[in-house]
């Protein structure tokens, strides 16, 4: 049965074997699915019916404002945070909290409110960035493998094999250290080129088993082309552990980090971002406990958002769940 | 079966050589280790070229990756910065490490499946919310702090547990520093099995398993999980090489002297030799690891077939 | 008992140990023929019965009867010319070589180009069993005061004869003996019982635990695993005292950590930026940063050496002056008087790998940027690793300063002062150069008087205080703690526990 071909465009627009990607632009398919360009109106999408659902969830919506709210604080910390995070003086190191000062003072007497707010933009961009390009990377690359197998499939693995075994330590050190750029961009560079392997991987697996579902089986007899199987009937069915994987990674490219920060190759001063601070705060865990207590609630919350949007996204995008 | 093993076992000779290439070159690139090794006062130029010919760092990094490819195939992996052969370090460090992850996996397997199911069934329910929570925690917290408060609450306040490992490194003191190296791949067994359950429970194969009137518990392990495990096995299956390589800090809180400890080591005081002998026996690993998760989605999944 | 301890670096060869894990086993082992006394850090003949010399650059060492090796080979002249033989020449690959560089012959067998022309030092000559004589190519009237540095140790022919069974089980002459050595682990020492000196050990013997991290090595002490821990570490101090109570130390060391700047790039080196210097010496504030970040276990300095070597040892409260007394508004003013900071920021440059230099690298930063009024003048700026940051520092490719710190190899004003500022010195990587500086210094090594030596060397120092080659921070402690089970715990002046003095009860 011969579709219109429009409906296909727009998936192949997103992305559809991403993850993250498909909630940063779920507005595009949106606009652009329904209004077909002939008119014929309801013939809805897997991605349309997604968003339909979405829209409804009172998860996609609280964890959406979570993740407008810190894009907003992102882009303009003054809003909510009138000091300077670079203010520090050793006289309030390690105090709690004072009048003007909600979260009390670092090791180094700075306060511990601006930092976390002023830390959102470094760490929250470094999070984000970090997830899109492994996930695009990963899910396309494992995705490919998985569905043609064979020896495209045979090398992509075995190169996989290769940077699973390069420790990040040591990956740390040698790549990063000769950047001199104070930018997060060398940073997320590195997680990407470290990060995408894993999820390469999970994306491959569940392309295999998706592959072997009868639908697919019965769409391929049909005729339907492989960009066809793998967009519209495998990626959909595929996708799930690779978003589940992505929205934790999320949280751990942030905490990596501060790792990073913490070998003295990650972010370097003046930057302020919530790793930097953990790292730091984390010497300090028995003395003064607010101070890890505040950058790693941040954290928490956006991973938590994160979490909570992929789940929704993929209930919406699962029928078996309507 | 056999044929697409023997096809594997033959791919791995050229990533071993792709792998043990690279990171000869990465630590080459990180610069001259003889600066380190004399301390914070320079070494005479003089003794400085003695020692570069000694480890012979004044040849072209090709040919010294040649000569170190091999002494390998005579099973000689040279000598660490301090006079100790390689091949003792290794055989010191992978046997405690091999516990400390045989350890980590056992507990993401029992715990990070367990948990998987229990809230994959329960979705939305206080259970689930409860164990989202805790991931959170996980996730949010390094793993360094875990450990170190473990460390202190186990270790010295209710002295559970010794604070750090012993030499060598018995099963039962490895348990609180396992559960630590596996905590946060125990956010991504959990998540993941949960995932794969809750889509999984209504397929046509579990009603069918259902109507046809079977124990619960037998179409939870048998047909539902079964079928929910290849996302979990493969990224177990990537996991057990990182849990290997990366238990850095775990084994620094723990003072395990295990190969995430030789390797960080290795890498400080850019030793070649080191770095390079322990990450080719850790591709091994992977390539290894690898090999038997794809075996494994044929065992879980029979229309998988290998030829 | 147990003590903490850290995987030595290089092989534990004497003239090849130059960091302090290995160090502490040295000491423990060995016995030159000198020894700092643990208290005073004076230099007091040990196997030596005499050291003596007119004219400050010819040496009659006489050694005392009745020394053995823990093997009981007798302890002769041999055994010492042998091992700074040894040490000395090129091919051993002994890092700690130019030790012997005062040595006359030192360039035939240590060329700086080429190979030796010679086998062994011709400055050193055996009399007899007992007596050897010393030829240094100057004079270096305080040379004998050297000894006690691990380097000199005599060496056994064991040493010699079978060289790898030694270093996988080293034999000295010390008041203990190895027992048994697991390279990486741990290795235990034993009281040797037929030690000829008088600092017999007073307990049965150490184990020596490697720990990776000193923060583990001190839960270990908390949790009762652990007799002594040498290192507390700095997130520690807060609460140290209130964990172990007096069973905390906390004693001064001869260490120094100074910032060192970059002299053969023409922003720094040029006339008019040592008052930037001097400014941003100014705009520390070192009390300050001592009693919080450090708490105390650091003391602001006042001058470029350390206060263990005592008055009469060279160590003069305030040299420095108002250069290293914290005063903001006249920081500011002269910074820029002088130019401003070359480039407009600072970069404080340390290796992230050990030692947690980061805290006081960001609060001296902060001190800085504070007294002249911006945010961004000046920033940490960390390395990897100590090996790159090393070989950064001394192959001058940083252009802006940089941690630099000094433990002394044995307690006089010349080591604090020549390796680190004469003209191309071993530790000079700043490569400061100041012909006045370095005619006061020759003069003090050929003065044999010592209290003449020490104000010359003084009057060397006055210039640093002019030019400011490095910026003084703080002396730096040694501190311990250690558990119910053991007492009369004490760290010697090279911040190590004097292990043979500890009772075990």
């Amino acid at each position: 049965m011969p579709e219109p071909h429009q409906p296909e465009r727009a998936i192949a627009a997103t992305g559809a074997g991403g993850a993250m990607d498909l909630a940063a632009s779920e507005a595009t398919s949106l606009e652009r699915t329904p209004t077909g360009p002939d008119g014929t109106g309801p013939a809805r999408s897997l991605w349309s019916d997604a968003w339909r659902d979405l829209r409804r969830n009172p998860v996609f919506i609280v964890s959406g404002l979570i993740i407008v709210f810190l894009v907003v604080i992102s882009l303009w910390p003054s809003l909510i945070a009138t000091g300077n995070p670079l203010d520090c003086d050793l006289a309030r190191a390690q105090k709690g909290s004072a009048p003007g000062h909600p979260f009390g003072f670092n090791e180094q007497g700075c306060d511990v409110y601006t930092r976390v707010v002023y830390g959102t933009r470094v760490s929250v961009t470094v999070g984000v960035c970090a997830t899109l390009g492994v996930a695009l990377l990963g899910s396309v690359l494992g995705g490919l493998a998985g569905f043609f197998g064979g020896a495209g499939d045979a090398i992509l693995s075995r190169i996989t094999d290769v940077f699973f075994a390069i420790p990040v330590v040591l990956g740390g050190l040698v790549l990063l250290s000769v950047v001199t750029s104070s930018t997060v961009w060398p940073v997320v560079g590195f997680m990407v080129l470290l990060g995408w392997p894993q999820i390469s991987r999970i994306a491959r697996g569940s392309v295999i088993t998706a592959k072997q579902n009868d639908y697919v089986q019965a769409a391929r007899a049909l005729g339907a082309s492989h960009s066809r199987l793998l967009l519209r009937h495998i990626a959909p069915n595929a996708v799930a552990p690779v978003i589940v994987v992505a929205t934790i990674a999320l949280g751990t490219f942030i905490a990596l980090e501060a790792t990073l920060s913490y070998l003295g190759v990650g972010l370097k001063p003046p930057t302020v971002s919530w790793g930097i601070d953990i790292s730091a705060a984390s010497l300090y865990i028995r003395n003064a406990p607010h101070m890890l207590l505040w950058p790693a609630g941040a954290l928490a919350v956006t991973v938590l958002a994160f979490i909570m949007l992929g789940d929704a996204v993929r209930d919406a995008l699962d029928p078996k769940l309507r | 079966m056999g044929r697409y093993v023997i096809r594997r076992l033959l791919q791995m000779i050229p990533v071993f050589f792709g792998a043990t290439l690279l990171i000869f070159l990465m630590v080459h690139v990180m610069g001259d280790p003889v600066a380190g090794l004399c301390g914070d006062r320079r070494c005479d130029p003089a003794t400085a070229t003695r020692l570069k010919q000694e480890f012979g760092l004044d040849k072209p990094v090709g040919q010294q990756y040649l000569t170190y490819m091999g002494n390998v195939f005579v099973g000689d992996f040279g000598t660490a910065f301090n006079g100790q052969k390689v091949t003792e370090l290794m055989a010191a460090a992978f046997p405690v490490t091999i516990r400390l992850t045989l350890v980590a996996v056992v507990f993401e397997i029992v715990i990070g499946i367990s948990l998987g199911v229990l809230t994959g069934l329960r979705r939305g329910r206080p259970i689930d919310t409860g164990v989202l929570l805790l991931t959170l925690v996980v996730i949010s917290v390094p793993t360094f702090v875990t450990g170190l408060v473990l460390q202190l609450l186990l270790g010295v306040r209710w002295g559970v547990i010794r604070p750090s490992v012993s030499a060598e490194a018995p099963l039962d003191e490895l348990l609180i520093p396992g559960l630590v190296l596996a905590s946060v791949s125990l956010a991504y067994v959990t998540r993941l099995t949960r995932t794969s359950i809750a889509e999984n429970r209504r397929a046509d194969y579990v009603r069918t398993a259902v109507a046809k009137g079977l124990p619960r518990r037998r179409v939870i392990t048998r047909h539902l999980l079964r079928n929910s495990l290849i996302p979990v096995v493969t990224f177990i299956g990537t996991d057990v090489g990182a849990l290997m390589g990366g238990a850095i800090v775990t084994e620094r809180i723990f003072n395990i002297h295990g190969v995430g400890f030789q390797l960080y080591q290795g890498i400080l005081r850019q030793s070649t030799q080191t770095v390079v002998g322990f990450v080719t026996v850790l591709v091994l690993v992977f390539l290894l690891a690898n090999l038997i998760v794809d075996l494994l989605y044929a065992v879980l999944d029979p229309r998988i077939r290998y030829a | 008992m147990t003590s903490s301890w850290g995987d030595p670096q290089n092989p534990l060869e004497p003239a090849n140990t130059n960091e302090v894990q290995g160090g502490k086993i040295l000491a423990m082992i060995f016995r030159g023929l000198k020894r700092y006394d643990p208290k005073t850090g004076e230099a007091k003949d040990m196997v030596a019965e005499s050291i003596e010399t007119k004219d400050a650059q010819n040496f009659t060492v006489k050694i005392k009867k009745g020394w053995t090796f823990s093997n009981g080979e007798k302890i002769t002249a041999r055994s010492f010319v042998d091992a700074w033989n040894y040490g000395a020449h090129l091919e051993n690959n002994q890092k700690n070589a130019y030790f012997f560089g005062y040595i006359d012959g030192y360039d035939k067998v240590h060329p700086e180009k080429g190979e030796p022309t010679a086998k062994t030092l011709s400055g050193l000559k055996v009399v007899d069993d007992t007596t050897f004589t010393v030829k240094l190519s100057q004079k270096f009237s305080t040379w004998p005061d050297t000894l006690g540095y691990p380097t000199f140790a005599p060496l056994p022919k064991a040493f010699f004869d079978d060289h790898d069974a030694w270093l996988s089980k080293p034999v000295g002459n010390g008041p203990y003996a190895v027992d048994s050595y697991t390279k990486g682990s741990q290795m235990s020492l034993r009281r040797w019982d037929a030690y000829p000196g008088e600092d017999k050990a007073r307990n049965g013997g150490v184990d020596m635990q490697v720990y990776t991290d000193n923060n583990t090595a001190y839960t270990n002490l908390m949790a009762g695993n652990l007799d002594l821990v040498d290192d507390v570490p700095a997130a520690q101090l807060r609460n140290a005292g209130s964990d172990l109570g007096d069973r905390y130390i906390n004693t001064p060391a001869g260490i120094i950590q100074t910032l060192a700047f970059p002299f053969y790039d023409s922003e720094w080196s040029k006339p008019g930026r040592e008052k930037v210097r001097r400014g941003l010496s100014m705009a520390i504030n070192r009390e300050q940063i001592t009693e919080t970040i450090f708490q105390k276990t650091r003391t602001p300095a006042t001058d470029w050496t350390s206060p263990v070597l005592g008055k009469d040892g060279g160590y003069k409260a305030g040299l420095c002056g108002d250069a290293c007394a914290y005063d903001a508004a006249r920081a500011k003013q002269l910074v820029e008087e002088g130019g401003g900071i070359p480039g407009g920021r600072l970069r404080i440059t340390y290796n992230a790998d050990t030692g947690s230099h980061k805290e006081w690298v960001d609060a001296v930063c902060n001190s800085i940027n504070k007294a002249l009024g911006k945010d961004k003048a000046c920033v940490g700026n960390p390395v990897g690793t100590f090996a790159d940051f090393r070989s950064q520092a001394s192959q001058q490719q940083l252009d802006g300063p940089w941690r630099a710190g000094w433990q002394m190899d044995y307690p006089l004003i010349q080591n604090f002062l020549e390796p680190n500022y004469f003209t191309d010195a071993s530790s000079n990587d700043g490569k400061f150069s100041d012909e006045k500086f370095d005619r006061l210094v020759n003069e003090a090594n050929a003065e044999t008087d010592d209290a003449k030596a020490v104000t010359r060397f003084q009057d060397a120092e006055k210039i640093l205080a002019e030019k400011m080659p490095a910026i003084p921070l703080w002396y730096q402690n040694g501190s311990a703690g250690h558990s119910e089970r053991i007492s009369d715990v004490a760290l010697n002046q090279f911040s190590v526990p004097v292990y043979e003095q500890i009772k075990v009860d």
